[in-house]
């Protein structure tokens, strides 16, 4: 039984016809197309597959899309300026190597985006807290670290 | 994941209504620990009933005497709430330790309370604050809620539509993490209502439950080294890779004394 | 161009398309006509397959096909073949048995493959292959690689399960040399097992077409040409002319995206069967139960001293579990890349090493980040940490006392360190760890209630595998060189193509660095290419820290051979002779002349040849070579940890972690840190939070990320690193790799410390919080 659902996908409305199983994050990749967005495990630790639902980081691969219906989802594909340029936050990654094979760098860079909002200057302590559901195989985290504590100061600088 | 049908209700009733006619559906809160399970294929509901479009829900109404959280109130809001923080601080504290923030932005007490998973963290305070938990009309104390593993007082199709904590004078959550699923291996909620003390421990058996003797030493002097000497006995706690029922004692007593400590700061 | 490029903290070329979601890895791939693959997988370790009914599952919607182990069997579809031959003790063969792609009649171990269902969807492919009944008859299993000789024989060719005894090394002279000793040191231990968990599950994409007559398949690899060698010549017969293997962004390996897997073959050969493409991505839960594993021994190790602590020898003696079946490069792990290393950084005059590597009913056992050398580097680091404190000696000192201090030096285990300097990065990491001022910090913890520990790790490895000649004496089944082709373009850019392959190390930009360095070029005028065996000539791949040191050097010989013909081109052009003509960071200049040529002048006239030698030239601009190292490089470094444990509940925290490393000369500084920063984190999980646990019956009990921990940021600190360095002497960047570094010296280093913590002689790995309660419970 395929059922419709609609929402809005990096500013777009968006609507599908899917399976009611259907997981968001499967609706994302393989209907959407939109493939930055991953999958690394089938028990929500490796937070790969984090978009934001209304604003709030969650991970796709836990909910049905039907939850979603309506919602305003935010995916890496749609963090850059429409003109390719990087939000401070992705650049932030760059400039601190806080990524390596790329993998989990979606859904770390989603929730940091996200815990940013509420944390302008955070402590060492604090963003190590943050990644609790990101799971990262390359970075031993030091400089994921390093990034998202220069990416909240910058985001909160250009407020 | 097995096919299933899905359902979206507005309002409490239409919910209960639903349930009635789909005996093999279930209520989908934040699916947090429902979606996983059926993505594992441990679970196999032929309906989802989901809750989140169910206004009347959500919400956190704080009294003096107590702290009502609407069923479908996310995690993250009850960490953030303000006044959540100021009423009873360790109750905000304890959600705030619930899996990660993206779990925390979904998963929901009522969800917490129905699935009442062994290791989840939200019954230690249901159970340590004597809260009472409301499924529509019917009013279950939390003592009478957590049955047994995976098992609650809920009837065939009976929703949880808000928890009424009662606010204590002081108390504290103290949680040994398992490192891989974040989950509680020993969890102590420790609160004092001035004189009357309750001791709640999650994660060491089938579900939570009362450390009686911790209750009647606090209760007598609010102090550590009241609880500090007290050796649990490992008969019926639970025993996994990452803890064996001896150490899970062990741990109670380690959590319920740093709680106190804690509840006393 | 400016200052030189070798040594700068540049930015990576490839982070734009991650950070933005524009990655393209394996599962991401989507062809026309895509079908989706699901395995059935055995829920026994040790079974006969009785009967498979799989009439169902192929009635269902959807479903295009179910194939089982009769299908590959009929098609002649040949088993996987292991990469490396290893002797035994008798001079005999090691004992291969069949690895089948789709079980043959009985299975082995858990989630072996059985069958596979072939479904327009992915969720039709995995409904259908739950119905898909198979009768097993269950057979006793074994787990423990101890108990492996007296069980159940798991392949007929191997009776006691013994694949091989091998060893290294002089025993009577070992065995004389400890009847001499002062002092003995002794120490039973297990090398946990661990399961690699790339955060890319393995994933593979098949297509074939009847047009050409070829197959294309993405898959996760580290190697896309050995994928491509072993697939065609052993398992399916094919020319390799007509397969194309693409190993696009692949998101981690560690050693466990190296081997041919059996669902790579049978999505290739079903793409042909079905003329559609067949899609494979692995679950998590599919990973845990079929990834190739890591580590996994268990080993009595001793160290002979005489009365001043200067190591006389070492005896070790290792059983290796290598799981059910053979995986591609298991059988070399626990020997030529473990009993190799086992003198470490120091002067023991003669080694032992005897490992009996066993089949047990577990998923097979690879090369996982460290390979051999994390568990050599645990053996030679714990014993020599435990003599020291046995014979009340400074566990620094005892170290100084026997480090190697004249290169070259030849071991009694058959390498050859060509340079090092191991007092250095000793004594820089003993400054930054502020080592003097422990005891301060230790009486600190106490007052809070915690013990503090201190350890040492001084690792040394063998990488830049490997010379092709010294690896095919010791049993290697292929060349261990590598490739590069550097095509210049006729406007001066530069396309370089290695066979080299990246899954996080960051070569799209180090490689650049390097490239830009030589040619003076900028480095937005050099691509690097890889991962596609249509446009690389060839390669062997990534893996053991190679990559820079052998796939580096084939692309500096590659560019030698640019510049000597650009320096005949450039003669024409300026009318000179050859042997005046210098490059220099751009430039071809006639020497003691203002007279030059750009480069970029020089390859416009390699393709539009109207003036240009052609009576004695060939056009165009563009070489290739082919580099075979004629030594391992040596990497080795010292480690320091502290740790703090919680003596109420026995967790451990990582206090501080200092990493001193000498990888040579270091192109990227940045990215270096990344790869130390990385591995140290593995080495932690080593120590503290993995463990790969079977209980008896076979069955995984680690099965999953809520089961097998991880770590996670709240687990490691923030690390403290430096280097120093002695660059190799036998290649011409003087590098020696960096990748595996942390993973090899941080298990030791992390348990040094804990059992300096809690007094105690050992404590197994993982040492997590339950296993450190129990050991504090048993001392009270």
């Amino acid at each position: 039984m395929t059922v419709t659902v609609s929402m809005k996908v990096n500013g777009k409305p968006v609507s599908a016809q899917v399976e009611e199983r259907t997981l968001l994050v499967t609706l994302i990749r393989e209907q959407l197309r939109l493939t930055g967005t991953h999958v690394g495990c089938d028990t929500a630790q490796c937070g790969a597959c984090t978009v934001h639902m209304n604003g709030k980081a969650i991970k796709s691969c836990s909910i049905v899309a039907m939850q979603a219906e309506g919602a305003e989802i935010l995916t890496i594909e749609g963090v850059a300026k429409p003109d390719g340029t990087l939000h401070p936050m992705q650049a932030a990654f760059k400039e601190h190597h806080g990524l390596q094979c790329g993998f989990c760098t979606p859904g770390v860079v989603m929730n940091a985006l996200d815990f940013a909002k509420s944390h302008p200057s955070p402590s060492e302590q604090e963003v190590r807290e943050s990644l609790e559901g990101n799971l990262c195989r390359c970075t031993g985290y030091h400089n994921i670290v390093k990034s998202i504590m220069a990416g909240a100061r910058t985001m909160a600088g250009s407020k | 994941m097995y096919a299933f049908q899905y359902h979206r209700p507005t309002s409490s009733k239409d919910a209960v209504s639903l349930i009635g006619k789909k005996p093999e559906g279930k209520y989908l809160a934040g699916g947090q620990s429902l979606v996983q399970a059926m993505k594992l294929r441990l679970s196999s509901p032929s309906d989802l009933i989901d809750l989140g479009s169910v206004k009347e829900l959500s919400g956190i109404k704080v009294s003096a005497a107590a702290v009502e959280i609407g069923a479908m109130t996310r995690h993250a809001e009850v960490a953030a709430s303000a006044e959540v923080n100021k009423a009873i601080p360790a109750l905000a504290a304890l959600v705030g330790m619930i899996g990660d923030r993206q779990v925390r932005h979904m998963g929901t007490l009522g969800g917490s309370l129905a699935n009442n998973d062994p290791a989840a963290d939200y019954p230690a305070a249901v159970l340590g604050l004597g809260a009472t938990v409301a499924a529509g009309k019917r009013k279950i104390e939390a003592d009478k809620f957590f049955k047994g593993l995976y098992e609650t007082a809920l009837e065939p199709g009976e929703l949880i539509t808000s928890v009424s904590f009662p606010v204590p004078k002081r108390a504290a959550y103290m949680k040994f993490k398992n490192p891989a699923s974040r989950f509680a291996i020993v969890g102590v909620f420790v609160a004092d209502f001035g004189g009357k003390v309750r001791v709640a421990v999650t994660g060491a058996g089938p579900c939570a439950f009362r450390q009686a003797d911790m209750e009647k030493a606090l209760a007598a002097k609010f102090a550590p080294e009241s609880v500090a000497g007290i050796k649990v006995k490992p008969d019926g706690l639970n025993n996994d890779l990452h803890a064996s029922p001896e150490y899970r004692a062990h741990l109670i007593t380690v959590m319920a004394k740093r709680a106190v400590e804690a509840a006393l700061k | 161009m400016g200052a030189s490029l070798i040594g700068a903290r540049v930015e990576r070329k490839e982070d734009y398309r991650f950070l933005t979601g524009s990655g393209q890895y394996t599962d991401d791939v989507a062809l026309p006509g895509q079908t989706y693959a699901a395995f059935v997988r055995s829920p026994h370790a040790h079974a006969v397959i009785k009967k498979i009914d799989f009439q169902k599952a192929k009635n269902q919607e959807g479903v295009l096909a179910v194939y089982t182990g009769a299908d590959l069997a009929n098609a002649k579809v040949g088993g996987l073949p292991c990469g490396w031959l290893i002797t035994d003790v008798n001079g005999q063969p090691m004992k291969e048995p069949p690895y089948p792609s789709l079980a043959q009649g009985k299975v082995r171990h858990v989630g072996e493959r059985v069958a596979v269902v072939i479904a327009e969807t992915l969720a039709q492919a995995r409904d259908a292959a739950e119905l898909v009944q198979v009768d097993y008859e269950v057979l006793p299993a074994v787990v423990d690689p101890k108990k492996a000789s007296s069980s159940k024989p798991i392949h007929d060719i191997a009776p006691n399960n013994t694949c091989y005894v091998w060893a290294l090394g002089d025993k009577a002279a070992v065995d004389a040399a400890f009847a001499q000793a002062a002092h003995v040191t002794k120490l039973d231990f297990v090398n946990n097992r661990l399961i690699p968990n790339a955060i890319e599950p393995r994933s593979a994409n098949a297509v074939y077409s009847r047009a050409s007559q070829d197959y294309t398949l993405y898959v996760a690899s580290q190697n896309p040409h050995v994928e491509r060698l072993l697939m065609t010549a052993f398992v399916l017969g094919l020319p390799e002319s007509k397969v194309r293997v693409v190993a696009p962004d692949v998101g981690g390996g560690f050693g466990s995206k190296i081997y041919l897997y059996p669902e790579d073959v049978v999505v290739t050969w079903a793409s042909k069967q079905l003329n559609r493409a067949v899609k494979w991505t692995a679950e998590r839960s599919e990973s845990f139960l079929s990834d190739a594993h890591g580590r996994d021994h268990v080993t009595t190790a001793e160290l002979a001293l005489d009365k001043d602590g200067k190591f006389l020898a070492m005896r070790v003696k290792t059983t290796a579990n290598l799981g059910a079946y053979l995986s591609t490069f298991s059988s070399c792990i626990p020997t030529i890349l473990y009993a190799t290393l086992l003198a470490g950084q120091y002067t023991t005059p003669v080694i032992y090493c005897e490992v009996t590597s066993v089949f047990t009913n577990t998923a097979p056992v690879d090369a996982y980040r460290g390979a051999g050398r994390p568990e050599a580097t645990y053996v030679v680091e714990r014993l020599v940490e435990t003599a020291a404190r046995e014979m009340k000696l400074d566990p620094v000192e005892i170290r100084r006392r026997n480090f190697i201090r004249q290169f070259p030096y030849q071991t009694p285990v058959a390498l050859c360190y060509d340079t090092g300097n191991y007092e250095a990065t000793l004594d820089a990491a003993l400054k930054m760890a502020d080592v003097g001022n422990f005891n301060k910090r230790k009486e600190e913890s106490a007052k809070r209630g915690k013990l503090r520990g201190l350890g040492y790790a001084c690792y040394i490895e063998a990488c830049g595998i490997a010379p092709s000649n010294v690896a095919g004496s010791l049993g290697a089944r292929a060349g261990l060189f590598e490739a590069g082709e550097v095509r210049v373009h006729p406007t001066g850019t530069v396309t370089v193509f290695t066979g080299s392959h990246a899954h996080g190390q960051g070569h799209e930009t180090t490689f650049a660095q390097v490239v830009a360095d030589r040619l003076g070029l900028p480095m937005e005028a050099v691509e690097i290419v890889h991962g596609d065996t249509s446009k690389v000539l060839f390669g062997m791949g990534t893996y053991g820290s190679r990559s820079i040191a052998v796939g580096g050097t084939a692309i500096v010989k590659a560019l030698d051979k640019i510049v000597a013909k650009g320096k005949k081109i450039a003669a024409h052009l300026l009318e000179a002779s050859e042997a005046d003509i210098e490059y220099d960071r751009g430039e071809f200049r006639v020497a003691g002349t203002d007279k030059k040529k750009m480069f970029g002048e020089v390859a416009f006239a390699a393709y539009v040849p109207h003036n240009y030698p052609l009576d004695k030239l060939e056009p165009g601009l563009n070489e290739n070579a082919f580099y075979d190292p004629t030594n391992f490089t040596f990497p080795a470094g010292s480690y320091v940890c502290e740790v703090e444990i919680d003596r109420d509940t026995g967790a451990t925290r990582v206090a501080a972690f200092t990493a001193v490393d000498d990888f040579g000369k270091i192109i990227n500084p940045m990215i270096v840190e990344g790869q130390v920063h990385g591995g140290l984190t593995q080495g932690i999980g080593q120590a503290l939070t993995e463990g790969c646990q079977y209980d008896d019956s076979g069955q995984l009990l680690t099965g999953s990320f809520a089961d097998y921990c991880i770590p996670r940021a709240g687990d490691v600190p923030q690390f403290q690193l430096d280097t120093r360095e002695t660059p190799c002497t036998h290649n011409p960047l003087g590098v020696k790799g960096c990748g595996e570094a942390g993973a090899i010296g941080a298990p030791a280093a992390v348990m040094n410390a804990i059992t300096d913590a809690l007094g105690v002689k050992d404590i197994p790995m993982p040492a997590t919080a339950q296993t450190i309660w129990r050991s504090m419970q048993k001392a009270a």
